[in-house]
């Protein structure tokens, strides 16, 4: 009775939140006259008012005619906003100009302002391999290869019946060496990311069933080509696929396709399918440009499971392999893959913490369990707050959440008093959940590290750490019973890829916040003026992984610290100490006389802004963007903190 | 909202020109961007928005907005 009293209560109370905040939710107003609003907005200036608004109007209303007045529009607010720049080009073998309003328009929904250059009409092979092209002036972040196979292999597809079985084959290796040029050239003359689409099989084969019944069939060439893609892709830093054949395949060839456009305007896709090739350009363009969600905060009744467990009980809710509860079962296994992937879970919901502890620990069809959040908030609070605990207990931006929640009140709320949180609109039926949450870009990773794989298990043994950090007499003692090792090592292959993703992910602790792609690290790591470090931290409670980052460039007597970062799970245990004691001891050893470093400030590294002070460097000059620091080395030393146990590379590699 | 008035409102999304100053005689003549892109994106935005499917043949006939309308109306009436 006393949990139902509170839902009530819950429930009034946020019914008067809704009313006193003047954000009305979603479906009051018809998009029309929320079109002559967001121009009103715009008018009066009010820029972020008008950007939520034009993201409220892309949700109800994804299509191309919105795609068109939402990037109009954008135009004029862009320079206003904090948006992510991303240039993405795009290299075709068809139309692709109307899907482009759609990209950018979902672009913006996830904060990013895409521009976009469109290559010729297949002329993608000179693009790729003149260094003077229109692409490499563009200098592009990103780059896609859409390329169909009629083609790229033209007589795989239309003339297949007629080749004798050796020129398939040929015709096959042809194709496969094409694109390894292609892709050789293009990182010769760039460092940006590829996307390379797969080629489609056709959905009737020259020779019908008989196609499939041998490797060397139309399909089965095809197929080998894909393979062979992959296999290039691998080879080359920072260049994917997309599997385009999958795709087409996800959605229905007859349904994606359009021959009437093929033919008149060399428009392959469909109308109503245009939006959909436009979202999964977007999973590659999302983790490209850093917008993507590290936690994922879900709410429980009727989201995690069906129906409230305070009110109908451990044998009421719906959960369990069978039809009703199958469905929350598929939503928590797609949450669970997350995981995998390094996104870490948090549960942040309003019930009693014993009944929804109970439905989590011992309900039978459970996937999910307590052990699986890495933060949870089970009270009646309000979702908002709640969310910046669990971004502060968590120690990322609130910008890194995103918001699971069946009720659009809850969902409105959250948009209204975090804009920053990434709130996934939950279609109304429970069947389709899992697939709302796997099709979300901010989830989407282009590679995964050990550490991405252990986050979860990290963070459980950061929950005893901070426990056990209350019981202590002074600092010193906490990092001594920490027990730490340090282990700094030259960048390598085997690290070239987390070293690359925390010069991308870090907000906090990071110096300079310059960003850096995979293919720049190794570039850099091959020149001899520039040395790349990274620290991996151990403690009594498990492993931290590879958590920081610092890369210096000697220029005569001078040694420029131009990265200095650390992951905020370390944040504030000397392990900055030690990486700057190193870095200085190295630069000494080089014969460098003097250690500079700047600091420039953003709206969040304000915890690295009193860094190079404490640590006896002294103020050179200061200018708009930042201050220049230096510490002379022949006159004093920087001492690693003696309880921190250094494995140094000579040790690491075992040669001392 | 009448088919015209949604026709309209997708010709004044993709156009970027006001509603209202939109007529049934608007055509590539009257709306300056009205080019063969913008045609294109229209055919697009039209056969998205009401699910219709539109032929060669149809397309060459989209003079004008009113004929757009028209056309949407007469293959909205055959799926029913």
């Amino acid at each position: 009775m006393s949990g139902w009293a509170g839902e009530a209560r819950f429930t009034t109370d946020l019914m008067s939140d809704l009313i006193s905040n003047s954000t009305p939710a979603a479906g009051d107003r018809h998009p029309s006259s929320l079109r002559l609003e967001i121009d009103k907005l715009i008018a009066d200036g009010a820029f972020e008012a008008a950007s939520r608004r034009l993201a409220e109007l892309w949700r109800r209303e994804p299509a191309s005619g919105t795609a068109s007045f939402l990037t109009s529009r954008v135009v004029q607010l862009r320079e206003k906003l904090s948006l992510t720049k991303f240039k993405l080009a795009i290299l075709r073998s068809y139309t692709v100009e109307p899907i482009v309003p759609l990209l950018q328009a979902e672009a913006f929904a996830y904060g990013i302002d895409l521009e976009v250059h469109v290559g010729d009409f297949n002329t993608y092979v000179q693009d790729m391999i003149d260094g003077e092209s229109s692409l490499y002036r563009f200098a592009p972040n990103g780059v896609v290869l859409a390329v169909r196979t009629e083609q790229a292999a033209p007589e795989l597809w239309r003339d297949f019946a007629d080749l004798a079985p050796e020129a398939a084959q040929k015709a096959c290796d042809r194709v496969i060496k094409s694109y390894e040029q292609w892709v050789r050239a293009y990182r010769k003359h760039s460092q940006a990311a590829l996307v390379i689409h797969s080629l489609e099989r056709p959905s009737s084969p020259a020779l019908g069933v008989l196609d499939d019944q041998s490797e060397e069939g139309q399909s089965g060439l095809i197929r080998r080509i894909n393979r062979e893609l992959r296999r290039i892709a691998a080879e080359f830093r920072g260049v994917y696929t997309l599997d385009y054949d999958a795709l087409v395949a996800r959605h229905g060839s007859r349904h994606w396709h359009d021959e009437r456009k093929w033919l008149t305007a060399r428009l392959p896709i469909a109308a109503s399918y245009l939006l959909e090739m436009a979202r999964e350009w977007m999973r590659f363009v999302v983790p490209l440009s850093g917008r993507t969600a590290k936690v994922l905060a879900v709410d429980l009744d009727n989201t995690l499971w069906g129906g409230v467990i305070g009110e109908d009980g451990m044998t009421g809710i719906k959960i369990g392999a069978e039809y009703p509860g199958a469905a929350y079962q598929a939503l928590q296994r797609a949450l669970l893959d997350l995981s995998r992937k390094g996104i870490l879970l948090a549960a942040c919901s309003k019930n009693n913490l014993d009944d929804a502890m109970e439905a989590l620990e011992k309900h039978p069809g459970m996937l999910v369990r307590a052990k699986h959040f890495a933060a949870m908030r089970i009270n009646w609070t309000d979702k908002a707050q709640n969310l910046r605990e669990i971004a502060g207990e968590l120690s990322v931006g609130v910008d890194s959440i995103a918001f699971l929640d069946d009720n659009p009140f809850e969902r409105e709320q959250v948009r209204a008093a975090l804009p920053e949180v990434t709130v996934i609109d939950l279609p109304k039926n429970p069947l389709e959940y899992a697939s709302a949450v796997r099709n979300c870009a901010v989830f989407e990773r282009l590679t995964l590290s050990a550490e991405d794989q252990q986050r979860t298990e990290m963070y459980a043994a950061q929950k005893q750490r901070s426990g056990a950090e209350h019981n202590f007499q002074s600092k010193e003692d906490f990092f001594r019973f920490l027990e730490q090792e340090a282990e700094l090592e030259p960048v390598s292959d085997l690290t070239l890829a987390r070293v690359a993703q925390l010069t991308q992910k870090t907000n906090q602790f990071n110096l300079t916040t310059r960003r850096y792609t995979e293919p720049q690290i190794a570039e850099m790591s091959k020149q001899h003026e520039w040395q790349i470090f990274s620290i991996k931290v151990r403690d009594r409670f498990g492993d931290h992984g590879l958590v920081g980052v610092a890369i210096t460039h000697d220029q005569g007597e001078l040694c420029e610290v131009d990265t200095f970062l650390l992951s905020c799970r370390v944040i504030g245990r000397t392990v900055e100490t030690a990486l700057l004691a190193h870095l200085a001891e190295s630069a000494a050893q080089r014969g460098r006389k003097r250690l500079i470093g700047w600091f420039l400030p953003t709206k969040k590294n304000a915890p690295a802004r009193d860094f190079y002070q404490q640590h006896g460097f002294e103020k050179q000059e200061a200018n708009g963007t930042g201050s220049l620091w230096t510490f002379d080395l022949r006159s004093s030393t920087l001492h690693s903190p003696d309880w921190i146990k250094l494995k140094t590379p000579a040790e690491v590699n075992g040669v001392r | 909202m009448s088919t015209f008035e949604q026709v309209r409102g997708v010709a004044s999304d993709i156009f970027g020109i006001p509603a209202d100053k939109i007529t049934a005689e608007s055509s590539p003549e009257t709306i300056e961007n009205w080019d063969s892109m913008q045609h294109l994106n229209l055919v697009l935005a039209i056969e998205e928005k009401f699910g219709v499917q539109l032929e060669p043949e149809d397309i060459e006939q989209m003079k004008n907005i009113g004929a757009v309308a028209a056309l949407v109306g007469k293959l909205q009436s055959a799926a029913r």
